[in-house]
C-alpha cells in the first residue's frame, strides 16, 4: 500500500473557524441577521389527521404588531418535497406551503408575520380553526393498503419512478435479489429469522433550525439559513414560491450542527413566503420543540433479517425485508430504506453465496423523517451485526472469529452494494487492530462484579459510503491572490465539520503553500461553483477530487502565465511553490508577480473551476467493541470503554476525522440506550423537548478510543474515503451484544432502556420458576 | 422596568418587560455569544456567570439581574483564551454552538477548582450538552491545558 | 412561556404574604421552568432580598432558607457531614451546576413535584416546614396540604442521632428518576422515603419492626418487599408501574444493606 507523505495532508490542524468559535463571535443565521426582521410563527395542528373546515383570523390580525396572517387560501397549490436532493427528487412531491389536509399533530396551519414574538404568540392564541378530525394511520406496520389514506390528493407526484402509490400509503417499494436465495436458504444448517426495530431518533444538534429572508438590492430573495444544501434549497423555493431561481440566492453562515437535519428545508419555506408577500425582512427560528415535533428525523424502521449458514458458521445467504416509515411526508423515504440492505448486507461479501433484500416504505400520520447520519445503514446494520451476533453465540463461536471468515476484503467485487469493488477495504485489519486494542480476549467473558453487577462485551462492524455514485456533484474554484495567497470557493457546507479546513488542506498540499494561505468561502448561490451539497457523507470525497482537479487547472494557468511573462512556452517552466522557473534559464518569476500580471493586461485566467462525480462510492469500513458493566438489579447499563477502528482511507485530518468518530459513537450510544420517541394514542409525540428526549450527556458515554487503518482510495483524493456517517452505526449492534452477554436476552428494539433490560430478566426468573 | 447592572464590567441600564429573560436581554445589548438551545433549562448553551456563578440566562429574568453583576464570553475573552486553544487543538469545536456555554462553565470550573481531576470535569461539565464532539475532545482539551500549566 | 406583568422584590415577608394573597400573583423560586408554563402572572414576587438564601446550623438543628440553591446544599459541608453525603446524592445529577445555581429550596418543595429528589431526600430526615403563617409543619404533613397562599419560609431539619443513605435510578445520568429512594435510621425508627412514583414522595416507617432486631441480608430483604408493597406507582414515560415497584424492592434493598454496612 502506497502511504506518501504529505505536507499538509495527513496533518491534524485546527479547524480555520476554530478561535472564532471557541470565543464566541457571532457568525450563526441569527447572531448576522438584523434583530427588527419580522418574526415568522406557525399556527400547528392539534391533530394527527385533519380536515381545516373554517380558519378566522381577524381577531388575530387586529393585534398590535402583527402584519399579516396566511393560511391554505392564500399560498400556491403547486405541490413540492422539502427533501435536499440532486433533482429530479427521488422523494415526491407531495407538500404544500400550508395544506388545509393537515397530516401530524405539528403540521403548519397558519403562518403568522409580527414585529415582535410577544404579538406572535398572542396572535396565535386567536386563530380559530374548526377542523374535521379524521381517522389517523399511526401504526406504520398497519400503514400499508389501509383504508385512511394518507396522501389521498389527486395531484400527488413522484418525480421518480421508485414504485410509490398514494392509493396504497405506499411512497417506495422495491425488491432485488443475487443468487438463488431459496435454494441457498434451504440448504443452509442454521437459518436465523429475526426483526429488529428502531425508532425516529432525533439529530437534536444544538442549533434548532432558522431561516432569514430579506428582498435584497436588486429586489431579490435573499435567504440566509442554516442549510447542509444552498444549491437544492433555491431549487426548493423556485418550485414552492413559484419564482425564477435568478431572483433568488441562497447563503449559510456557520452553522450550529446537522446531522443531516439540515439536509431538508425544513422552514425556509415560510420566512420567504413572508418576504415574499411582505417585501420586508423575516426570520423563522424554531423552537426546540419544534425541533422535536416538526423536524426531519431518522426513519423508524423495522428490518426482518433471514440469515442462513453452515454449522462451522460460513454466512451463505441473507434476505432482509425493511418496512420503514416516512411519517407524514415522503422526504427522503424512497433512498434512506435503500441503505437497509445495500450498506449491511455487503459486509459479509465474502461469504455470501445469494441475498435479496425488498422494502416498502410508508406514510403514516407521524411527523415526518428526513435525514439523519447513517441514512438507513444505521437501521440496517443493527439489524444485519445483531443477527451475525446472534448466529455466533448460537454457534459458540467468537464473534469476532465468525466476522474473520466472512466479511468482504480488499478487491472483492459486492452484489448486494451494486456491484461496485472494494478498492480499498482495510476491515480484516480494522477487526484484529481493534481486537488487540480492546483486549477481547480478556474483556469479552462475562466477569461477575458482585451485587448483581456483571461487565462484558459486544462487537458490531460497519460500512457506509463516500457519495450517491452517478449523481452528487462537487465543486471547487481556487483563485489565486495578488499576494500570492488562494481563496477557495465552494458549495459544500461546513456544519462543524471541518470540510472549510480539510478541503484548504488539501489546496495547501497541491499548491505547495500553508494552510494559513488559503482561505475559503462557502456557501452561497450566487458565488459558490455548483454543489450538490454537504451529505451523504461526500463532501472529502467528491468535492476533494473537485479541488485537486482545480488546483492542477490552477497551476497549469499559473505556469501559462509565467511563461508568457519569461517569453517562453508553457511546457519550459515548472511551478515550485512560490514561484515558477523556466528550466533551461532557472529565470523564475514570484507567485505574486505572476498574480499582479494577471490583473493587468491579462486574458489568461488566474483562478479555475473543476468538477468531479464518481460512478462508485469507496465505502469506509469501521469495527467497533464496547465494555459495559449491567446492573442486573436495575438495568442500568454503564459504558464503560467504546473502542473502535475506521478505515476512512487516509484521513485527511485525523483530529478531526477522529472526533467525528467519537462524536457518530456517541449519538449511537444514545439511540442505544436512552433517546426515545413515542407517541400518546393520538398521535401526539412525547419527547418534545430535551427535558423528555434525553441525549448522552458527558456522564453516559464511558471512555472512548478511536484509531485508523489506513487503506488508499485510488479513487479518492489523497487516497481518501468518507468518515461522517459510517461512525454512528456500531454502538446498537456491539451495545445489544453485550448486553445479551451479560442478561442472556437479546433486545431487538431501540432503545434498550433500564426498564427493558431488569424486567427482561425478572420474567426470565419467572419463566425458570414456572 | 428599569434595571442597572454591570456587564462585562460595565455599568449598563435596559428597559425590559416583568418577563424578558435575561438571554435576550444580553442579546439585545450585543452579547450575541449566549445562545438558546433549549426552552427547558437542559443544553447550558445560554451560560453566563451571574456574581461569579454559573447561570442559565434563559430562565432568568432580567429583572432578577438587577444589581448584579453579569459576565458573557464578550466579557472573558482573555480568561478564555489561556485553555481554548487546546480544544481547537483537538477540533473539538466541532459546530461551535455550545461553545459559548462551554467555555463560560469551564472557567467557572477552573475558579472553584484550578486542578480538576477528569471525573471532577465530567460532573461539572455534565449540564453542558454537545452533540457533535462526544464530550472527549473536550476532555483532551482541558486535561492537556491544565498539564501545560503544570509545566 | 409564562407572561408576566410586573416583578416586585418583597422588602418583607409581610408584603409578599400579602402580594401572594392575589391569585394572579406569584412567588418565585428559581424560575427553571418559566418557558414550559403557559400561564399568565400579574405580580411575580421575589423574596431575593428577605435574607433567604443561607444555611445556618447550630447544635439542634438546622435551617434552610427558601431561597437557598440546591447547589448551596451540594456544598454545604456541616449538611453533608450530617447526612453522610446523601444530600449531596441527592442533588449532584440534577441537570447540570448552572441549574442547581439556580433551583431554589423553597421552589422544589413548595412544588411538591412528583420527580424531586429534594423532597425525597427530606423526607428521610426529620424536617419541618416554616410556613409564614401556618408555622412550623412537619415535612411529611406538608407534602400533602393543598397548595395555599401562605409562604414556605425554610426547611428544618432537627438533628437526631441519624443515618441516612440516597439512591435514585435515572434512565439518563442528569435526567428525572424514575425511582427516587431515601432509606434511613432516625433515633430508633427506621424510614424509607420513596419519590417519583411518579407521584410525590412518601415515607413508609417500618411500622411492623422488619428491622427491629437489626439488619441482615433477610430483613433487608423482607423492610424491601414491605416498602414496595406500601408504596404505590404508576406508569409514565420514564417507566411502568411494574417496573417502578421493581426498583423500590431493589433500591430500598440496597440501601438498607448499606445503612447497616453490609
Amino acid at each position: 500500500m502506497e502511504n506518501r507523505e504529505y505536507k499538509t495532508v495527513g496533518k491534524s490542524f485546527r479547524k480555520k473557524d476554530a478561535m472564532q468559535l471557541l470565543t464566541g463571535k457571532p457568525v450563526y443565521v441569527d447572531d448576522i441577521t438584523p434583530r427588527n426582521a419580522l418574526v415568522v410563527m406557525l399556527l400547528r395542528s392539534p391533530h394527527a389527521n385533519a380536515i381545516v373546515q373554517e380558519i378566522r383570523t381577524d381577531a388575530a390580525k387586529k393585534v398590535p404588531g402583527v402584519v399579516d396572517i396566511y393560511t391554505w387560501q392564500d399560498v400556491p397549490q403547486t405541490r413540492f418535497a422539502i427533501a435536499g436532493q440532486t433533482y429530479p427528487e427521488p422523494s415526491p412531491y407531495d407538500r404544500l406551503i400550508l395544506d388545509r389536509h393537515v397530516r401530524f399533530v405539528g403540521d403548519a396551519v397558519a403562518i403568522i408575520a409580527a414585529e415582535t414574538e410577544k404579538a406572535a404568540r398572542k396572535a396565535m392564541k386567536l386563530i380559530k380553526v374548526k377542523y374535521e378530525v379524521l381517522e389517523a394511520v399511526l401504526d406504520f406496520r398497519a400503514a400499508k393498503d389501509n383504508p385512511v389514506l394518507v396522501h389521498p390528493e389527486a395531484d400527488w407526484f413522484p418525480p421518480c419512478e421508485v414504485g410509490g402509490d398514494n392509493r396504497r400509503n405506499l411512497v417506495a417499494s422495491e425488491v432485488s435479489a443475487h443468487g438463488d436465495v431459496d435454494g441457498v436458504m434451504a440448504d443452509c444448517d442454521i437459518v436465523i429469522d429475526r426483526t429488529y426495530h428502531t425508532k425516529a431518533f432525533h439529530q437534536a444538534m444544538m442549533e434548532p433550525f432558522i431561516c432569514y429572508t430579506e428582498l435584497d438590492r436588486y429586489g431579490r430573495l435573499h435567504v440566509v439559513s442554516s442549510t447542509q444544501i444552498v444549491f437544492h434549497t433555491r431549487r426548493i423555493l423556485s418550485r414552492a414560491l413559484g419564482i425564477p431561481k435568478s431572483r433568488i440566492r441562497v447563503e449559510k453562515p456557520r452553522i450550529g450542527g446537522g446531522f443531516g437535519a439540515k439536509q431538508t428545508a425544513v422552514c425556509d419555506v415560510y420566512p420567504a413566503f413572508v418576504t415574499m408577500k411582505t417585501g420586508r425582512p423575516a426570520k423563522i427560528s424554531y423552537t426546540r420543540e419544534e425541533a422535536q415535533i416538526s423536524g426531519s428525523p431518522r426513519h423508524e424502521m423495522e428490518v426482518r433479517v433471514r440469515l442462513g449458514a453452515s454449522r462451522e458458521g460460513k454466512i451463505r445467504v441473507m434476505d432482509l425485508y425493511t418496512l420503514s416509515n416516512t411519517g407524514a411526508y415522503g422526504e427522503h423515504g424512497p433512498t434512506t430504506v435503500g441503505l437497509s440492505g445495500h450498506k449491511s448486507i455487503p459486509l459479509y461479501t465474502g461469504s455470501l453465496e445469494a441475498h435479496r433484500f425488498s422494502y416498502d416504505v410508508v406514510y403514516t400520520n407521524l411527523q415526518a423523517a428526513g435525514a439523519y447520519r447513517g441514512y438507513g445503514a444505521t437501521q440496517g446494520i443493527f439489524a444485519v451485526e445483531s443477527a451475525v451476533n446472534e448466529l455466533a453465540e448460537m454457534l459458540g463461536m467468537d464473534p469476532t472469529v465468525i466476522r474473520d471468515r466472512n466479511m468482504v476484503k480488499e478487491g472483492m467485487v459486492m452484489p448486494a452494494y451494486y456491484g461496485e469493488p472494494a478498492n480499498a477495504c482495510a476491515l480484516d485489519r480494522c477487526m484484529e487492530h481493534c481486537r488487540q486494542m480492546f483486549r477481547w480476549e480478556e474483556r469479552y467473558p462475562v466477569r461477575d462484579m458482585g451485587n448483581g453487577k456483571v461487565r462484558c462485551a459486544g462487537v458490531a462492524m460497519a460500512m457506509q459510503g463516500s457519495c450517491i455514485s452517478n449523481i452528487d456533484v462537487g465543486s471547487a474554484t481556487v483563485k489565486l491572490s495578488e499576494d500570492g495567497t488562494y481563496n477557495l470557493l465552494i458549495g459544500a457546507a461546513d456544519m462543524g465539520t471541518g470540510c472549510d479546513t480539510i478541503l484548504a488542506q488539501m489546496v495547501a498540499e497541491c499548491m505547495d503553500c500553508r494552510l494559513a494561505d488559503v482561505a475559503v468561502f462557502g456557501a452561497d448561490t450566487d458565488a459558490s461553483p455548483y454543489d450538490s451539497g454537504s451529505y451523504a457523507s461526500s463532501t472529502t470525497y467528491i468535492t476533494g477530487k473537485a479541488v485537486e482537479k482545480a488546483c492542477t487547472q490552477l497551476k497549469d494557468q499559473i505556469c501559462a502565465i509565467a511563461a508568457q511573462m519569461m517569453g517562453c512556452e508553457k511546457e519550459e517552466v515548472v511551478f515550485e511553490s512560490t514561484r515558477v522557473r523556466r528550466m533551461d534559464t532557472d529565470q523564475a518569476v514570484s507567485l505574486a508577480d505572476i498574480a499582479y500580471k494577471a490583473q493587468v493586461g491579462n486574458t489568461q485566467p488566474a483562478e479555475a473551476t473543476a468538477t468531479h462525480s464518481s460512478p462508485i462510492s469507496p465505502p469506509p469500513y469501521m469495527v467497533g467493541m464496547v465494555e459495559i458493566e449491567l446492573d442486573k438489579l436495575t438495568g442500568l447499563v454503564t459504558i464503560l470503554d467504546y473502542m473502535a477502528v475506521v478505515d476512512c482511507g487516509i484521513p485527511i485530518n485525523p483530529a478531526l476525522a477522529r472526533i467525528q468518530a467519537e462524536g457518530g459513537i456517541v449519538q449511537g450510544i444514545g439511540h442505544t440506550l436512552m433517546e426515545n420517541v413515542t407517541y400518546d394514542r393520538n398521535g401526539r409525540p412525547i419527547e418534545s423537548s430535551f427535558m423528555q428526549y434525553k441525549i448522552p450527556t458527558r456522564l453516559d458515554m464511558g471512555h472512548l478510543r478511536v484509531e485508523f487503518e489506513h487503506s488508499n482510495e485510488p479513487t479518492g483524493p489523497f487516497g481518501a474515503k468518507s468518515i461522517g456517517e459510517i461512525v454512528i452505526n456500531t454502538p446498537a449492534p456491539a451495545i445489544a451484544h453485550a448486553i445479551y452477554r451479560a442478561t442472556g436476552v437479546w433486545h431487538r428494539e431501540l432503545p434498550i432502556t433500564p426498564e427493558k433490560v431488569a424486567m427482561s430478566l425478572v420474567e426470565k426468573q419467572h419463566e425458570i420458576q414456572a | 422596568m428599569e434595571i442597572k447592572l454591570i456587564l462585562n464590567g460595565r455599568q449598563v441600564v435596559g428597559h425590559v418587560d416583568a418577563d424578558t429573560v435575561l438571554l435576550d436581554f444580553l442579546r439585545e445589548k450585543g452579547c450575541l455569544s449566549v445562545k438558546r438551545g433549549c426552552d427547558t433549562s437542559n443544553c447550558g448553551l445560554c451560560t453566563v456567570l451571574m456574581d461569579g456563578k454559573p447561570i442559565l440566562s434563559c430562565s432568568t429574568l432580567a429583572v432578577r439581574a438587577d444589581g448584579h453583576e453579569v459576565f458573557t464570553l464578550e466579557g472573558l475573552q482573555g480568561e478564555a483564551a489561556d485553555f481554548i486553544g487546546f480544544i481547537a487543538d483537538q477540533g473539538a469545536d466541532q459546530c461551535g454552538f455550545c461553545n459559548p456555554g462551554f467555555v463560560m462553565n469551564t472557567i467557572a470550573l477552573l475558579r472553584e477548582n484550578p486542578d480538576p481531576t477528569d471525573e471532577e470535569i465530567r460532573a461539572f461539565l455534565a449540564g453542558n450538552l454537545c452533540r457533535c464532539s462526544g464530550y472527549d475532545g473536550q476532555l483532551r482539551g482541558i486535561r492537556n491545558y491544565l498539564n501545560s500549566r503544570g509545566r | 412561556m409564562i407572561t408576566i406583568q410586573n416583578y416586585v422584590r418583597a422588602q418583607s415577608l409581610e408584603e409578599a404574604w400579602s402580594l401572594n394573597q392575589k391569585r394572579q400573583n406569584r412567588i418565585l423560586g428559581g424560575m427553571l421552568w418559566l418557558r414550559l408554563g403557559k400561564g399568565s402572572i400579574h405580580t411575580a414576587i421575589d423574596l431575593c432580598n428577605l435574607g433567604l438564601n443561607g444555611i445556618e446550623e447550630n447544635d439542634t438543628e438546622f435551617r434552610i432558607g427558601a431561597m437557598v440553591t440546591l447547589r448551596d446544599l451540594e456544598l454545604h459541608d456541616g449538611l453533608n457531614a450530617y447526612t453522610r453525603g446523601a444530600v449531596r446524592n441527592a442533588v449532584k445529577d440534577i441537570v447540570g451546576v448552572q441549574f442547581r445555581n439556580m433551583a431554589t429550596v423553597g421552589g422544589s418543595i413548595w412544588g411538591r413535584f412528583g420527580f424531586s429528589d429534594v423532597l425525597t431526600v427530606f423526607l428521610g430526615l426529620d424536617t419541618y416546614a416554616e410556613l409564614y403563617k401556618g408555622g412550623m409543619v412537619p415535612l411529611e404533613t406538608f407534602v400533602s396540604m393543598k397548595k395555599d397562599n401562605d409562604i414556605l419560609v425554610r426547611l428544618i431539619v432537627k438533628k437526631a442521632p441519624a443515618r441516612i443513605v440516597y439512591t435514585a435510578m435515572r434512565n439518563q445520568r442528569t435526567d428525572f428518576p424514575v425511582i427516587a429512594c431515601a432509606v434511613s435510621q432516625l433515633g430508633g425508627e427506621y424510614r424509607a422515603a420513596i419519590g417519583a412514583r411518579p407521584a410525590r414522595a412518601m415515607v413508609i416507617r417500618d411500622e411492623q419492626g422488619l428491622l427491629s432486631d437489626g439488619i441482615t441480608a433477610e430483613s433487608a430483604k423482607a423492610f424491601a418487599e414491605y416498602t414496595a408493597k406500601k408504596a404505590p406507582t404508576e406508569n409514565n414515560v420514564r417507566g411502568s408501574a411494574a417496573y417502578r415497584t421493581h426498583l423500590i424492592r431493589v433500591l430500598t434493598q440496597r440501601s438498607v444493606l448499606e445503612l447497616g454496612g453490609i
